[in-house]
């Protein structure tokens, strides 16, 4: 089954303007919202079993009915700062239709009553935020943004902030430190930022791809988007696919679609002559997953299950030519880089982990650092502010896990590379876990 | 026994691996306040621009990265002088903003060359030649005014291994590119046109239409 609905024709030329949005029917669920009660939208919302796009997979409606209601600052910030790596889905959506995440914030500005309204988009991203920057000023020169939009009495004013290269400015707390004009740390939870986010006032934090979407379900009722994908994952999702596939980019799904057919059918599957020998299913913080794991719908529940994650919907396949350890590597040297510092179990086990993982390398690590490597992770994950160590221990405890014996060659022949004692020797002369 | 080969680090004063740890602090000196404006020359766009971002936001705090992006625009890295106007303008302590501005990866607290080229190291890129490309361009860039540095994911996995050249994203890249983004570079042209990410069409078949006139990835055009 294909059903497109973000990516319908999105080539199409000048899209990115309200004149060929609007030809498309675009604004029409905007105009169709404002006659609606406000809670009604959020009911429709809550209907389409929406749920975030940007990794932890929330249902939307449920977090907008967390803010609280009446007339005070509330504000909506939409997370634009898409830095998982092998995550760039936003990226072609803000760049082509940029019309389409801007109307769905002005839908959900006026179901929650914001009116204040902030897109924060990563630095790194320039000709994107130059689109949305004219997207904004076009809207607003149409009155789709100002005072008394369209005669409904809602008003909202839209920003554009532009980040300046921090990994932890994608977690929605760090994002809101950053958003304040601070050092990306991410806060405490709860207060959780429905409550007391930006300036300490209520704030609904979304993914850009969730946003962009509440104006298909506005055209066509939660109802019937809810019939779309499978059993709590409604709808489709924009994947982005990368790695060792012949066609990489991005690719609108079907939420249940098989994970065969989107690395086979849509991708092409590995290089000619190639194998999978494993795949990240949601952004490099996901645990990854084995060729036999391809069979498994793609998406939210089925994933958990399998020991995964849907995550960001970012799919990153690895072939037979890599090496397991060189993954992990890859991946430490990422999160040791972009831990912002504030939690230990973080900022010393992301370092750590680099630094063992250097120590199979060179020839200094036996095997029995593998069972430390393994224990070190379970003890980052849940024990920090937000989850940047998690992302790491999550997908390096699950290489550790499923690699394990090439890991082990690996310590082995680097040992004899450095000319070391082979470890069984060492382990004939002091047994391990003797009494 | 010997372990392997070390990767060689950069030492600074007394072998240490931190630059400017030894630095003297003057204490004799009072620690620098909110800047005075009748003492602190501003250029008045800049002055203009900041005060602009700072009438955008329920809190003038949060121009404090848009503050900082526009002076390193204008003095092409955050000097002491850049970061003294910023808290000028936002009445904030120098302090205040160091702190900010050492956070993010974009901003520069060192003199860096005028043209930055990022080249993504991160998983995807990394998996299609990204290390061996980062090599070849920072050869290539010696002795021009550019500054090459291994970033972290830029969200482009799907032209890796790719860069960003002074904000534009150009991939897939092979390693005779690293030649003609400096040639372009100093020609003043735009980067590797063919290889924009501008010029991409999306992947997805039911994303594109027949009259795409830009780069078709895959070559399949159409398909409604």
């Amino acid at each position: 089954m294909t059903q497109h609905l973000l990516f319908e024709r999105i080539d199409e030329p000048g899209l990115n303007t309200i004149p060929v949005y609007e030809k498309r029917g675009g604004y029409s669920a905007l105009r169709k919202a404002l006659d609606m009660p406000p809670a009604a939208i959020i009911e429709e919302i809550k209907q389409s079993g929406l749920r975030g796009r940007g990794g932890a997979g929330f249902q939307m409606g449920m977090k907008a009915s967390f803010l609280p209601k009446g007339d005070m600052a509330k504000y909506l910030v939409c997370n634009a700062d898409e830095s998982e790596p092998g995550t760039f889905k936003d990226r072609e959506l803000m760049q082509k239709s940029p019309h389409s995440l801007i109307e769905g914030i002005i839908i959900t500005t006026f179901a929650t009553g914001i009116h204040e309204a902030f897109i924060y988009i990563r630095g790194e991203y320039v000709l994107q935020a130059e689109i949305l920057e004219a997207a904004i000023a076009e809207a607003q020169a149409a009155g789709y943004i100002g005072e008394n939009i369209l005669g409904s009495g809602h008003s909202l004013k839209l920003v554009l902030h532009r980040g300046a290269g921090a990994y932890i400015c994608g977690e929605e707390t760090g994002l809101l430190d950053s958003l304040e004009g601070k050092r990306g740390n991410p806060r405490l939870k709860p207060p959780f930022p429905a409550i007391e986010g930006a300036y300490h006032g209520p704030t609904l934090v979304n993914n850009v791809e969730t946003l962009a979407t509440v104006p298909t379900i506005m055209n066509m009722t939660g109802a019937d988007y809810a019939l779309i994908g499978s059993q709590g994952s409604t709808g489709t999702k924009l994947v982005s696919i990368s790695g060792d596939v012949q066609r990489p980019g991005n690719y609108e799904v079907v939420l249940g679609t098989s994970s065969r057919e989107i690395i086979y059918g849509l991708c092409g599957g590995p290089k000619p002559g190639h194998e999978i020998k494993m795949w990240f299913p949601g952004g490099s913080s996901s645990p990854v997953l084995l060729p036999e794991d391809l069979d498994l719908a793609y998406d939210f529940d089925t994933l958990a299950k399998a020991g995964s994650m849907l995550g960001s919907g970012a799919i990153i396949v690895v072939d037979e030519t890599h090496s397991a350890l060189e993954i992990a590597q890859k991946l430490t040297k990422f999160y040791a880089h972009e831990s912002c510092g504030k939690c230990v179990p973080c900022r010393e086990g992301t370092n750590w982990t680099h630094k063992m993982l250097a120590r199979i390398e060179s020839g200094e690590a036996t095997p029995m650092d593998l069972d430390i490597l393994a224990s070190v992770q379970t003890q980052i994950i849940g024990n920090c502010l937000c989850v940047l160590g998690d992302a790491m221990a999550m997908p390096v405890g699950s290489i550790v896990a499923k690699f394990r014996e090439e890991l082990e060659a690996e310590i082995e022949a680097a040992r004899e590379r450095a000319n070391a004692v082979p470890f069984v020797e060492l382990q004939e002369a002091i047994p391990v876990g003797a009494h | 026994m010997s372990f392997g080969k070390r990767p060689a680090v950069k030492r600074y004063e007394h072998g240490s691996r931190v630059p400017g740890w030894d630095e003297a602090v003057d204490l004799t000196k009072p620690p620098a306040t909110v800047p005075d404006p009748a003492l602190t020359p501003v250029p008045e766009e800049l002055r203009a621009s900041i005060e602009h971002s700072m009438g955008e936001y329920p809190d003038f705090h949060s121009a404090s990265i848009p503050a900082l992006h526009m002076a390193q625009d204008y003095h092409g890295w955050l000097s002491p002088e850049a970061i003294e106007q910023v808290a000028c303008v936002m009445q904030l302590t120098p302090a205040y903003l160091t702190s900010v501005a050492s956070f993010y990866d974009m901003f520069s607290l060192q003199p860096k060359p005028k043209h930055d080229v990022y080249v993504c190291t991160n998983i995807t890129c990394s998996l299609l030649g990204a290390d061996d490309f980062f090599e070849v361009m920072s050869v290539a860039a010696e002795g021009h005014d550019i500054g090459v540095r291994g970033f972290e994911c830029l969200g482009a996995c799907d032209i890796g291994p790719m860069a960003s050249v002074d904000g534009e994203f150009v991939g897939p890249l092979n390693l005779d590119d690293a030649q003609l983004i400096v040639e372009d570079i100093e020609a003043g042209r735009s980067v590797l046109e063919h290889k924009q990410l501008r010029h991409r069409a999306v992947a997805d078949p039911n994303g594109r239409v027949s009259d795409w006139t830009g780069i078709d990835p895959v070559g399949q055009g159409d398909q409604a």
